[in-house]
């Protein structure tokens, strides 16, 4: 069994389901992350593994040991808060010693074990400052301080990156993903924010409306999404309407309308599909070139981004705009859009 | 502009003369209240400091103000707790029903308690005063905890179970000390209510008399009066500080901004 596993978890709050059946495998020393738009779920299966909500069925199970009925402070996990929640009314060094009093260290094993985590976190020299006297990176490296000085089997963190600047927050997604491979500790992180997800974690379960759409790798996520609202809400993408016209070997055509009569290699297809079936074809804007292709079109936007560019183009018959990133200058005038028929992810239309 | 001044001037006064008499008339060598002043001396203090009765009352609000004070906050503690963590059927009419004695007449609620109290055979004493008081005190307590209460996040109590501590050394290491300011102020909001308090403790203190009931037994005896006088200035001056120091210790830590954000 994996370290935390999730069985067909739900749990209600009147008529909202905010966990619907949910399945989830988290392997020992993972860093995983639960992705998806705020009310999908997530932060309350979050809870629920905490141990501040109970599921109103199904088991949840973190090493081996079944945690239903287990009330939070007697679970092996711990959690940064959101809003950190530092103590007010200690300092910097009592709020990270809080956790250690059952484990009855003498004055200089715990002087020792919370210095050691301070420097971890790199705090060292702060011990004495309150709450109020910190920074927003500060507070957030004492909440991590002081869940990790206990040595939890996993550690939950909840949107543990956005109160923090942009500059701040970048800096933090390599520094927690560096302490979580070297303390070896099992990171579940909920996120509303796709790029914190896509760079931090080794697996991302994409969450919407209580379920969970997709568990796969950033990379998979990305280049194989398996329905249209993974793929809408990793990155940018395009949609194509299209049939199913003929399968030969390992190639399908689909008739794409506006875009012609298209050659998708098979394995694009993560379902089963049947000839004359309506697909979504779906396509990333890095994927496709402004010169060089088949299907004609106008530039009716543009915007620079250093070192890319990003461009809305107008094709006859397609009532909204194609977009397209692409490095260095746009031709002038007219464009001709192209595409590597590889790139094409198709999608079953109705999910 | 100017009338409006006159106006808060003159509302003072008349909110602070008569008060501003007690002290004064207590160091006039007069037995009666009258100007002009006829001379200053320390007698009433001294009569007052002699009197053992006078001395035995004061004892006794004393222990009924402080047992008042203890039990309510406590009480009220709970029922903040309560009323604040838990989403509780009833709540807000609960909460209604212990302010109502603060909306009773006095006098109302004394002959009810006074009825009540008969007919379970409990004796008028302390006790029944200290009882009747914390019907009075409970809702001030209660509204002081209940907003300190307010002002601090849930997740600080979450983050503590999720240290490993259970709900009681929570409360003992986070709730209490982020409460104790508004604990103290509690504390002596009620002690000076149950302290000044004379009607509830008029009907039901039976043999024994609180400070105030006594200074209401004395006003029957004329040359008496100058020493009344002097207690009122006394205790007067000890209501101040007490209630200067509730103000104080309720916003400690408030200003800077909400506690725990």
């Amino acid at each position: 069994m994996a370290f935390l596993s999730v069985q067909k978890v739900s749990k209600r709050f009147a008529t909202l389901a905010a966990a619907d059946a949910v399945d989830l495998e988290v392997p020992q020393g993972a860093f995983f992350a639960l992705l998806g738009p705020s009310g999908c779920g997530k932060t309350t299966l979050l809870r629920m593994i905490a141990g501040f909500a109970e599921p109103d069925e199904g088991i949840i199970t973190i090493d081996g040991a079944v945690m239903n009925g287990v009330p939070a402070n007697k679970r092996p996990t711990n959690m940064v808060f959101q809003n950190y929640a530092i103590f007010p009314h200690l300092n910097v060094f009592d709020n990270v010693a809080y956790g250690l009093r059952k484990e009855g260290l003498g004055r200089q094993a715990l002087r020792a074990r919370v210095e050691a985590m301070l420097g971890t976190v790199r705090l060292e020299g702060l011990d004495g400052r309150r709450s109020d006297e910190l920074s927003g990176g500060q507070r957030q490296r004492v909440a991590l301080a002081r869940a990790l000085v206990r040595r939890p089997k996993l550690l939950l963190l909840d949107e543990p990156l956005g109160a923090l600047d942009k500059r701040l927050r970048e800096a933090m997604q390599v520094e927690l993903r560096g302490l979580q491979k070297s303390l070896g500790i099992t990171f579940l992180l909920v996120t509303h924010d796709q790029e914190e997800a896509l760079s931090m974690a080794d697996q991302v379960a994409v969450m919407s409306g209580g379920r969970i759409l997709q568990i796969a790798s950033p990379r998979a996520l990305y280049e194989r999404p398996n329905c249209r609202e993974v793929a809408d809400f990793i990155g940018e993408i395009n949609f194509f309407h299209a049939t199913v016209k003929s399968v030969e070997g390992e190639t399908v055509t689909a008739n794409a309308g506006v875009l012609g009569l298209l050659s998708i290699p098979k394995p694009n297809f993560g379902f089963g599909f049947a000839l004359g079936d309506h697909i979504l074809l779906a396509l990333r804007p890095e994927r496709i070139t402004l010169e060089g292709g088949t299907v004609a079109g106008e530039i009716t936007a543009a915007s620079f981004l250093g070192e890319r560019s990003h461009y809305q183009v107008r094709i006859a018959g397609r009532g909204e705009p194609v977009f397209v990133a692409a490095s260095g200058p746009a031709p002038p005038g007219a464009v001709m859009l192209g595409w590597n028929p590889a790139d094409m992810i198709a999608l079953p239309f109705g999910a | 502009m100017k009338a409006l001044r006159a106006y808060a001037a003159l509302y003072l006064a008349f909110l602070y003369l008569p008060v501003l008499l007690l002290p004064l008339f207590s160091f006039n060598a007069s037995h009666f209240i009258a100007f002009p002043l006829s001379g200053f001396t320390l007698q009433w203090y001294r009569e007052l400091f002699a009197d053992v009765a006078m001395l035995h009352a004061f004892g006794n609000s004393l222990e009924v103000g402080a047992v008042t004070a203890l039990l309510s906050t406590v009480l009220g503690l709970m029922a903040a707790r309560a009323v604040t963590r838990y989403r509780l059927k009833g709540a807000g009419a609960v909460l209604g029903f212990i302010s109502l004695p603060l909306f009773i007449p006095d006098i109302v609620l004394g002959l009810s308690l006074l009825l009540l109290l008969g007919a379970v055979d409990f004796p008028l004493s302390l006790a029944a005063v200290v009882l009747g008081h914390v019907s009075l005190c409970l809702p001030f307590a209660l509204t002081v905890l209940i907003a300190r209460m307010q002002g601090f996040d849930r997740n600080l109590e979450e983050a503590s179970a999720d240290l490993g501590e259970g709900p009681w050394m929570t409360f003992w290491r986070l709730t209490f000390p982020l409460m104790l300011p508004g604990i103290a102020a509690a504390l002596l909001l009620t002690f000076i209510t149950s302290f000044d308090e004379f009607l509830l403790a008029y009907f039901l203190s039976g043999t024994e008399a609180t400070l105030p009931v006594y200074i209401w037994g004395q006003l029957r005896f004329p040359e008496r009066l100058p020493m009344v006088l002097a207690l009122g200035a006394l205790i007067l001056l000890a209501s101040v500080v007490v209630v200067i120091l509730a103000e104080w210790t309720r916003n400690l830590g408030v200003s800077k901004k909400s506690v725990g954000a």
